[in-house]
């Protein structure tokens, strides 16, 4: 187990320098100056311009400043903001409890919704329920985030008034992070309300950015059980005069468990950038919108760590899968 | 450790002034986060809303609702009778924010004010580079280190600014954002512990309202200054609520989540109207979108040929279709809330078959040209892509045959400024201080030609009134020259003056004495709620 461990994480290091590569080029590649877009409307003159460069960095050969930049990386040093001139890796930890909340809630709902939803289809394969879930699964599949969240927002805040607009708590609540996770430090704070203010503003944005997720996983729980109850095991378990229940439930469902597993460390990516959407929509202050904002401002720095840094958390994500993979699936880690 | 953090978080809730019995709190849907709370090296419109005018004040400002100026953290002024010195006489007794990061000693006087300027200034002030990559655009953009000779303390509460040449803007200037005062005791006592970077974002200055707690991203909140030099405002905790999406914005107003909120969605603008719970306030913007002509260029060289390419567009159908309602037509550079605006001036009348006869006369057929379009959407042109498009279609109806030609934004802007550019260019202008040299000085004179004046037009007769206009400080006498001004400018035809475009704020009924500044900013100093 250990060796496959680290056989993993070996195999992290040139996934991280090809990503770093990545986002130090495609910030690169996209137009415009970052110089001239901080400068606002009455632009820097020439030699200004040359003078900033030659501060930035901006004026050595492509190659010498990646180097520079791993370089400073491999210190933990992930640069400034331009804009706000605050080192980037404090804003992203600022940010990042935000991000992980809804993403934890996404997966949450994606999870409790999609497997149950999965297996009941799969069990009653043909069925109504099969045909209604595999429908809304697909459409839920193909559902344009930003288009989505407006919906939401206009139907259940505007026309219902039933949750907020957006934001992470309502604005009578007033206390300083402890933790970052508006849900612990809001029971932290004790104070009657602040809680549930919490848990009202996550509901539309967590079911938003779980939409996707959930069909993804409804949809794989099904096919996997559909094969898992098809094998001889399952038959034999049926002969044998198991409950229905148990061979659903222990029989087969532990063994489709492996690719639903696969399925929802896989999804990381996918939230990552429906959190991008997401946040922005509902003004929820985690390192989407941030990337967002930083690639609107020409936030050179921020985009391109913002980026490494996300990449470094889902490569970590991942790693986790993996690793639980191996411990549901002994298999794995002895075939590799 | 629990019981710690339960504890130390409960202290805090308990020093919020949030919630306070009776206390009155304004919510403002703020549209971006700012990027820290020093006004001077920043460039945004948000940044300045955030910092400059709830935190700091000026020598001087703008009157609310006004592009005048008036006095504030200087009580008075004289300018010498050569013009190259003003006097200010500051206000005794102001007070600076007590906050829990510094306690003041001493109110605001000359050093202040010094210190102010020359952060920005001199490149051995220990603030020059306090931030990394630090620019001070403003100082920069509005020529300050040329126009400045020195800024001298007569004694605590006068203040001497010795200009290198007369110049009847700079009080305009020193009303803008840039130019808040911060609090010199501060930024010593910052630098002797080593914490320079604290001045951004643990803000003191000497405005309406004080910094409790910023959230990144998420929420500002202020309360008001007890010992504001003006009183204390009637809003006790003024709050910022950062909303980044204009649709979103507009569902937080109507459910109460906000009480004010800037820039709605074009689409949204009918909905908020018929809000019987909002009131939507309008006001022309301090802006002009326009199209420049480059004169060097045959044959826009020949003014006859200008004035029949602009004769031929159709700026009614132009703003009715891309503006929704949302602007007017301009006949000069400068909008009409701008003083000195010259509404004698007579606008290019519509007419495709008189300026079909004039491009005759001036012996132009086939005309081919490159049109250009802004890759994005601007205050003064909200689609300039759509724009295009129509233009083409009537110049079309007069024979010339436009090719539409677009860039990346900040690459759009440094190809318009080469000289040697080839077709008429679209670009605007937001107005900074609303002072009409901010538009004919920064936009068409002869200096500007390589930075702003995308026209590459140099007209002797313009460039004299202008110059003489801004070294004039009979406030009749410069109205004269500029309104001379604008007619040499119609006459000569560098640029099609295109539109200016409306603005909306968009608010609760509860929100009483709002008053929209035609310089853009979001103010709410003055601002009361009913209960």
């Amino acid at each position: 187990m250990l060796s496959y461990l680290l056989r993993k994480i070996a195999l992290l290091v040139p996934t991280f320098i090809g990503i770093s590569i990545c986002a130090f080029a495609f910030i690169r590649l996209l137009p415009g100056d970052p110089i001239l877009a901080m400068a606002g409307q009455y632009g820097v003159t020439p030699e200004r311009y040359a003078e900033l460069r030659e501060q930035f960095g901006y004026n050595l050969p492509i190659w010498q400043q990646y180097l520079t930049y791993l370089g400073q990386v491999l210190t933990g040093d992930f640069g400034v903001s331009l804009g706000t001139k605050r080192p980037v890796a404090t804003e992203f930890a600022t940010l990042f409890p935000a991000t992980v909340e809804l993403t934890l809630a996404a997966v949450l709902i994606a999870v409790v919704v999609g497997i149950p939803a999965g297996i009941f289809a799969a069990v009653k394969r043909g069925s109504w329920f099969d045909q209604a879930t595999m429908s809304v699964a697909l459409t839920g599949y193909s559902m344009p985030i930003f288009w989505w969240g407006l919906l939401l927002i206009i139907f259940f805040s505007g026309y219902l008034g039933w949750t907020p607009v957006s934001g992470r708590i309502g604005i009578q609540h007033f206390f300083r992070p402890v933790t970052g996770f508006m849900l612990i430090d809001s029971l932290l704070v004790g104070r009657p309300g602040a809680f549930w203010s919490a848990v009202s503003h996550l509901i539309l944005p967590a079911v938003v950015l779980a939409t996707i997720p959930l069909a993804v996983i409804a949809r794989q729980t099904r096919s996997a059980m559909l094969e898992v109850l098809g094998e001889d095991y399952v038959r034999t378990a049926r002969a044998k005069g198991l409950s229905p229940r148990r061979v659903v439930g222990l029989h087969a469902f532990r063994n489709a468990l492996i690719p639903v597993v696969t399925t929802i460390g896989l999804q990381m990516g996918s939230l990552m950038a429906g959190a991008i959407l997401t946040e922005t929509i509902f003004s929820w202050p985690g390192i989407g919108k941030w990337m967002i904002d930083s690639i609107g401002k020409r936030d050179y720095v921020v985009v391109q760590s913002g980026l490494l840094l996300i990449a470094l958390v889902v490569m970590v994500v991942n790693l986790v899968v993996d690793v639980l993979y191996a411990v549901i699936n002994p298999r794995i880690r002895v075939a590799s | 450790m629990f019981r710690k953090l339960t504890f130390a978080a409960a202290l805090l809730a308990a020093t919020a002034i949030s919630g306070a019995a009776g206390a009155k709190t304004l919510v403002y849907c703020s549209e971006a986060s700012p990027a820290h709370f020093d006004p001077g090296p920043m460039t945004g419109g948000n940044d300045f809303d955030a910092s400059s005018h709830t935190l700091y004040n000026r020598l001087v400002e703008f009157k609310d609702g006004t592009t005048d100026v008036e006095p504030a953290l200087a009580e008075s002024w004289t300018v010498s009778d050569d013009g190259l010195e003003i006097t200010f006489k500051l206000r005794p007794g102001v007070k600076f924010h007590t906050q829990p990061w510094f306690t003041p000693t001493r109110d605001f006087n000359a050093d202040d004010v010094i210190f102010s300027f020359e952060r920005q200034w001199k490149q051995d002030n220990p603030y020059y580079t306090y931030l990394p990559n630090l620019t001070w655009d403003y100082f920069g953009g509005m020529d300050m280190a040329s126009a400045l000779k020195a800024i001298e303390k007569v004694d605590d509460l006068t203040v001497k600014f010795v200009l290198t040449a007369p110049n009847a803007p700079m009080l305009a200037n020193l009303a803008m954002d840039f130019a808040a005062i911060l609090s010199k005791e501060y930024a010593d006592k910052l630098a002797a512990e080593g914490k320079k970077e604290q001045l951004s974002t643990q803000p003191v200055g000497t405005g309406p309202f004080q910094l409790v707690d910023y959230q990144l991203d998420a929420v500002i909140r202020y309360a008001a200054f007890p010992d504001y030099w003006n009183g204390k405002r009637k809003i006790d905790d003024l709050i910022f609520a950062i909303t980044t999406d204009a649709g979103v914005r507009a569902q937080k107003l109507k459910a109460g989540e906000c009480d004010i909120m800037p820039y709605p969605a074009p689409a949204d603008i009918a909905g908020l109207q018929a809000d019987p719970n909002l009131n939507v306030m309008e006001q022309e913007g301090l802006n002009i979108g326009y199209m420049a002509y480059n004169v060097t260029e045959k044959p826009f060289d020949d003014v006859n040929v200008r004035k029949a390419l602009s004769m031929a567009i159709d700026k009614k159908a132009i703003i009715d279709a891309v503006y929704q309602g949302a602007g007017q037509v301009a006949k000069n550079l400068i909008p009409p809330t701008m003083w000195s605006y010259n509404d004698a001036v007579e606008d290019d009348r519509y007419d495709p078959e008189g300026a079909k006869k004039l491009l005759a006369d001036a012996g132009v057929s086939d005309l081919a040209t490159d049109l250009w379009a802004m890759p994005v959407s601007r205050p003064y042109n909200p689609n300039a892509q759509r724009v295009a498009e129509m233009i083409q279609a009537d110049w079309a109806k007069i024979g010339v045959k436009a090719n539409i030609v677009s860039y990346e934004w900040t690459e759009y802007r440094e190809r318009g400024k080469q000289k040697e550019r080839k077709g008429p260019f679209q670009i605007g202008w937001t107005g900074d201080n609303g002072d009409p040299d901010n538009f004919f000085g920064v936009l068409f004179s002869c200096a500007a030609i390589g930075t702003q004046n995308y026209s590459v037009w140099c007209n002797k007769e313009f460039d004299d009134l202008i110059n003489k206009a801004k070294a004039a400080s009979d406030p009749a006498e410069r109205t004269r020259l500029y309104e001379q001004a604008q007619v040499v400018f119609k006459a000569e035809e560098p640029a099609l003056t295109l539109a200016h475009s409306k603005v909306f704020m968009p608010m609760r009924k509860r929100v009483l004495n709002y008053v929209m500044s035609p310089l853009g900013n979001h103010r709410f100093v003055n601002v009361d709620v009913a209960d």
